[in-house]
């Protein structure tokens, strides 16, 4: 092969090997895209059993509920409009406190959040940033010194 | 008065930068050597200012001063000794200024060691590093100097985040910062070499010792984070994809594009305008990883409180600098001719491929963590890229490196030959396709991705053992002769080695403990007993104890095989005295084949208590396997030929050789 032709060949291959990339990157967007929704939200809208998605909220105060003897445990997120219960099987996060924002990962069937990840943060005075927004929306914010996070 | 020494130390050191980051980059350009010579003096200034400053700060920790704020939000007296020094670290402004304390080491690094470099490029580096650290320091004071006091002083402390006091995370910030920051040498040789114009083998030669420090030390932190989070947060994994791990993960693929690119250019001449983009790169996201973590702006279990006035002044520090590299690059970047030809079939292919996957790979980590966050701007709902997305694209594009990782080091420079090498690996290949098959057909629960990932761990390891075999002629020479050799294997050979060796190590790890994880939850009453991967656990007992600063439930587990083997865990469930807030002390017992690890949770009402079991296997393969890698990284760094500069400079007379 001509000098030429093998940089041609190369170029080529290595453009292919990004179009195969692309591909890939794409596929897996595709599928593994995790929405997060409020509770009002979650219940508007339209939501396939078996969809993974997010929801945001704060846990309601003496909500919190573990069946005895085994460990299964309820308790319910709201954003002060609409309150949606979750079940979850396993030991909360340490930052997991009543009043205080969570995130959930699982599906949502039949007006009931079934999780299987309950995220907390790491920091107490931490309010992730969706849970503000969705209180935000909800029209139940208070005041701006929860708005943003406080300096620690 | 040593708190106000600390502070004026850390603004005589921006002025000391100021003086850095301009004079010895006008004296490189009009050739003044006494200008040029400042650089050096300059950046050991530097350092000392900013040790002083480092100092006085440590000293308000230690003494629990708790009228420096910094101090009052994140100590205790109660607290142990090494948590009072790590809380240094353990916040925003105290790890910025460990972050320009750093910078400043290695500024002076280059300063001592750097006298074989030539005297434009070392003034240019340093005046580059100042630059750096004239912005970062700018930073601290304006918006999040560690100094500030408050009166009247409180009487105790705040308390340090309790998840932090634990010697993992004690150290993991230094490691991680000795990694980020030392890629700011990388960029700063970049940066100057652009400005000269001249890119050759030496300037690799010079670059690479740098490279592979700050590489070492990223593969460490990442390394002791992930440990962290395996034992502290007690969900027994070790790795989330989450953006501030990727943020820390980006910088060193892009770093190990780096390292392997350098080669291809000190050996061979060529990849010279990619090798400056890499270096511009791997600083590039290591800023990047700054401002996530510290700016707050992604959703993450890491995310700290944060100040977002922070986060701009650190985003237009990014978007300067970086901006500023780029244009120079693509100002001058052209100009950089290679010389050498390239064949597919050679190392420098081999190790092109490498870059080329890496870079895909960081790409596709950096599409992942951002997204949501373009998604969020352009205000089309909320979305968060978990680890499916990470695993399914990260699988595919690292299983043919790995691959052609096993292949690579049996290719000559520039032109190899494929069968040959093949033929040198027929042994290696046939162990790991056996032990494929086997851990297919043995093993519970075996699934086609875990198989091929032993397999892939078996090649890469039986290659890099073959390649070592190879050099030292192994079962071909006479045993005195094949000692000789192996003593005589420069130690960037070994780094090698080591480096692919515990990589195989990592992987087997990675590969097990996805595959084969054996995960119990249950309520358990005092005297329960739960069976685990044949292992029965009995939860003997739970009782109350009290730490330093804070109370625990203390779970005891006896744990048998039901033969021999018997040991006990003891996990915690602790609450901190000062927060109220509980953290989780996982129980842990590590085996060659894997670890046993209890978790106790809150009592279940009936006086039991939640409790999660796993059974872990080769977990401790990851550890031991970037132990090796690390420990390959610094025998290579020791390598005396990263001391001696450029052979061919040496020849020459002094004067003579300036425009060559």
């Amino acid at each position: 092969m001509k000098r030429k032709n093998k940089r041609l060949s190369m170029i080529s291959a290595a453009f292919l090997a990004i179009c195969a990339a692309m591909a890939l990157i794409l596929a897996a967007f595709e599928d593994n895209i995790v929405f997060f929704y409020s509770p009002t939200e979650i219940i508007n809208n339209e939501l396939q059993a078996n969809q993974r998605l997010r929801l945001g909220g704060l846990v309601e105060e003496g909500s919190v509920q573990r069946a005895t003897g085994s460990p299964i445990i309820t308790f319910n997120v709201t954003d002060l409009i609409t309150t949606v219960p979750i079940t979850f099987k396993g030991i909360l996060p340490d930052l997991f406190r009543e009043g205080q924002g969570i995130v959930a990962e699982g599906n949502f069937r039949g007006g009931k959040f079934f999780a299987t990840e309950v995220l907390a943060k790491h920091d107490e005075n931490y309010m992730p940033k969706e849970i503000a927004e969705a209180l935000k929306k909800s029209g139940k914010w208070k005041g701006a010194e929860n708005a943003l996070p406080q300096t620690k | 008065m040593i708190v106000e020494t600390g502070h004026f130390a850390l603004v005589m050191a921006l002025c000391v930068a100021a003086v850095q980051s301009t004079l010895p980059m006008i004296g490189a350009h009009k050739k003044h050597s006494s200008w040029m010579a400042l650089a050096s003096n300059a950046a050991l200034l530097q350092l000392l200012l900013l040790i002083i400053s480092f100092a006085a700060l440590t000293y308000a920790f230690v003494t629990s001063d708790f009228s420096v704020t910094l101090v009052l939000n994140n100590s205790h007296t109660l607290k142990p000794l090494l948590y009072k020094v790590s809380g240094v670290w353990g916040n925003h402004e105290g790890s910025m200024l460990m972050w320009v304390l750093i910078l400043a080491i290695y500024g002076g690094a280059v300063a001592i060691w750097g006298n074989n470099l030539r005297p434009t490029l070392k003034a240019r580096v340093l005046g580059v590093q100042g630059i750096l650290g004239f912005g970062f320091l700018l930073f601290i004071l304006f918006t999040s100097n560690p100094f500030n006091r408050i009166f009247p002083a409180p009487i105790d402390g705040q308390d340090l985040n309790p998840l932090l006091q634990d010697p993992g995370l004690a150290f993991h910030p230094p490691l991680l910062y000795l990694g980020y920051v030392g890629f700011s040498t990388t960029f700063s040789f970049a940066i100057a070499a652009l400005l000269e114009g001249r890119i050759d083998p030496a300037w690799a030669r010079w670059v690479r010792p740098w490279t592979l420090a700050a590489w070492g030390f990223l593969t460490g932190g990442i390394a002791l984070g992930s440990w962290w989070a395996y034992y502290e947060l007690g969900w027994g994994g070790w790795w989330f994809w989450d953006p501030v791990e990727n943020a820390s993960f980006m910088p060193w693929l892009a770093g190990t594009a780096l390292l392997h690119s350098a080669i291809v250019l000190e050996k061979r001449d060529n990849l010279k305008s990619w090798t400056i983009f890499l270096a511009i790169i791997a600083f590039a996201l290591s800023m990047l990883g700054t401002f996530l973590v510290r700016s707050g702006v992604i959703t993450s279990v890491h995310a700290f409180a944060s100040d977002p006035t922070r986060g701009v002044f650190i985003l237009a520090l990014l978007v300067i600098t970086v901006g500023s590299a780029f244009a120079l690059f693509a100002w001058r970047g052209p100009a950089l001719k290679s010389t050498g030809i390239f064949q597919p079939i050679s190392r420098e292919g081999g190790l092109l491929i490498n870059n080329f996957l890496l870079s895909v790979a960081t790409a596709s980590v950096l599409l992942g963590t951002l997204y949501p966050l373009f998604i969020d701007v352009l205000d089309l709902g909320k979305v968060s890229v978990g680890a499916p997305y990470f695993n399914s694209v990260f699988v595919p594009l690292m299983s043919p490196m790995i691959l052609i990782m096993g292949l690579g080091p049996f290719l000559n420079w520039k032109r190899g030959d494929a069968i040959l090498a093949l033929k040198q690996l027929q042994i290696a290949a046939i162990i790991a396709l056996t032990g494929a098959v086997i851990t297919w057909f043995l093993i519970d629960r075996a699934t086609v991705l875990a198989a091929f990932g032993i397999g892939l761990s078996i090649w890469l390891f039986c290659a890099t053992l073959s390649e070592l075999a190879g050099r030292i002629q192994l079962f071909r020479a006479p045993i005195i002769e094949v000692l000789r050799k192996l003593r005589r294997q420069p130690r960037s050979s070994w780094g090698m080695t080591l480096a692919h060796g515990g990589l195989a190590l990592v992987i087997a790890g990675m590969t097990a403990s996805s595959a084969w994880r054996v995960e119990s939850i249950q309520s358990m009453m005092p005297g329960d007993t739960a069976l685990v991967s044949g292992f029965e656990f009995t939860l003997k007992s739970v009782q109350n104890i009290e730490g330093p600063n804070y109370t625990a439930s203390r779970a005891n587990f006896d744990v048998t095989n039901r033969a021999s083997f018997k040991i006990s865990l003891e996990p915690e469930k602790r609450i901190y005295v000062v927060s109220r807030q509980p953290t989780t002390e996982a129980g842990i017992y590590s085996t060659f084949l894997g670890d046993l690890y209890a978790v106790i949770g809150d009592p279940d009402g009936k006086g039991g208590y939640i409790t999660r079991l796993y059974f872990n296997p080769l977990v401790t393969w990851m550890w031991f396997g970037t132990f090796i890698m690390v420990l390959g990284a610094g025998i290579s760094l020791s390598d005396r030929r990263h001391r001696v500069g450029a052979p061919a400079r040496r020849k020459l007379p002094r004067g003579a050789t300036a425009e060559t």
